[in-house]
């Protein structure tokens, strides 16, 4: 049993947030430099120059890369032999409040209802999960909602099969068209049930970018479906082009005979995230 | 505007004074990349709201937007010595069910990401107005475009405060003209895709 400070988390979890808000992460600076080498569309080439210089004064300047600083989900995977001294949720949340107010954040979280700002971009959306081990491993993802509006799920017919599924993909990014912001990484959760489906899909987004499911047909999947949506050619800002994804991610959990869900969550070019383990 | 390495494109693109000079609206076509450099107005989700409830009362407007571009905006808060924060385009649609509201009082010009319904895109043929995009995702970027930032109603709205900036080259595409042209769909039916 290993014991771990409360404090520890709330001061890990206000860095990473702080960083992860105007430093975007080696994985997708060379996703846009390799969408940016094999563009075509000559504006979509420079709006991908643009983008990468947009991150470099961000990172620089500590000027958030995108004004959306997002709503903040967590994602804990707690080792089963740490023991926490204090309270888990209330550290987090506390880092997220600090990091949000120190890093200069927006706050854009209000009441569903009243729509009044809870002025502290609290709460943030906390996934727990228990794995064997003594650390804690944190994950930010400040989820910018022109994306997440983009997003969709549906409860398929065991019969729609994986053409059905693709298809329903594919036209959930082609429908969002120039919303979302592309370069979009689209994640993708297929089976399980109706909310696991979304949790893969929105914990697929934190899989490095452009690495493959270790299942190969799962991956050839990821490939082919990139494929298909970049032949659209809505491109970059939805200004033309073959850059309208970064990249599929796609995860699985087994599912009902019965059912087969499909969730797919859009992710803007400013995807930004940050891990820390304890 | 200095940038370390700025693309090639950002010296080519043609400059347009804001507000608008009579004639200029008319002149913009669906695809022209365009700078700006004067003043504008921002609002987004709630500060709509918030105009629609003043217009309900019969009340005026905190501004008059006749003539006026209104960009789609919510900023990051400045750090001590900036001007503004990260001020990147939010998503127009979200926007649709009020802004024809807006152009029957004059408004000339809104700016965002995305597209427009056909009863916003209907109401700007009527009423000789344009959509910009701006680049999403280029909020860092652009706040350098924005050389001055006031609060001008709402300021309890925080991000969603109106403000009016100043601006000085500040790059976008013009989606939709007046003419009834719509860029977006122009890309998807492989009208233009030349450039």
């Amino acid at each position: 049993m290993r014991d771990i400070e409360a404090a520890l988390i709330t001061e890990a979890v206000k860095k990473i947030t702080m960083e992860a808000g105007v430093r975007l992460e080696p994985d997708i600076l060379e996703g846009l430099v390799s969408a940016r080498d094999s563009e075509t569309s000559g504006l979509a080439k420079n709006i991908l120059e643009l983008l990468l210089v947009n991150a470099d004064i961000a990172a620089r300047e500590k000027i958030p890369v995108c004004q959306d600083t997002g709503v903040a989900v967590v994602f804990i995977e707690l080792g089963q032999d740490v023991h926490i001294n204090g309270d888990l949720g209330e550290a987090v949340q506390q880092g997220i409040q600090a990091g949000y107010q120190e890093g200069y954040l927006r706050k854009s979280v209000c009441d569903p209802i009243t729509r009044v700002n809870t002025g502290t971009n609290t709460p943030a959306v906390i996934h727990i999960e228990l794995v064997p081990g003594e650390q804690i491993r944190i994950s930010v993802l400040p989820k910018g909602c022109g994306s997440e509006n983009m997003s969709g799920l549906t409860m398929l017919p065991p019969s729609s099969g994986i053409s059905g599924m693709k298809d329903f993909v594919v036209r959930q990014v082609v429908n969002a068209g120039p919303n979302p912001c592309p370069p979009l990484l689209i994640g993708v959760g297929m089976g399980g049930t109706f909310e696991k489906a979304a949790l893969l899909a929105k914990k697929a987004l934190i899989r490095p970018l452009g690495k493959h499911h270790s299942r190969p047909d799962v991956a050839a999947l990821e490939e082919e479906i990139l494929t298909r949506i970049n032949e659209q050619g809505q491109g970059v800002q939805g200004l033309g082009g073959n850059n309208t994804a970064l990249a599929v991610h796609i995860d699985l959990f087994p599912s009902h005979i019965a059912s087969l869900p499909v969730a797919v969550n859009i992710q803007c070019h400013a995807h930004r995230h940050k891990e820390i383990v304890l | 505007m200095s940038l370390p390495n700025p693309p090639a494109m950002m010296d080519q693109l043609q400059e347009v004074k804001i507000p608008f000079a009579a004639g200029v609206v008319e002149s913009l076509q669906a695809g022209d990349l365009i700078s700006l450099t004067g003043t504008l107005f921002t609002g987004r989700d709630q500060t709509h709201r918030r105009m629609m409830a003043l217009l309900d009362e019969g009340a005026d407007l905190p501004v008059d937007l006749a003539g006026q571009l209104l960009y789609y905006v919510g900023p990051s808060p400045a750090r001590p010595g900036q001007v503004i924060g990260a001020a990147g385009p939010t998503t127009s649609y979200r926007m649709d069910v009020y802004t024809p509201r807006l152009l029957e009082l004059g408004l000339m010009a809104t700016m965002g990401k995305g597209s427009r319904s056909q009863t916003v895109r209907e109401a700007m043929v009527r009423h000789k107005a344009v959509y910009l995009a701006a680049f999403g995702g280029a909020g860092a970027l652009l706040s350098k475009c924005i050389i001055a930032a006031e609060v001008v109603a709402f300021a309890d709205a925080g991000p969603e405060a109106l403000f009016k900036f100043t601006v000085e080259k500040f790059p976008a595409v013009v989606i939709n003209d007046v003419q009834g042209s719509d860029y977006y769909e122009m890309v998807k039916t492989g009208k233009d895709v030349s450039r």
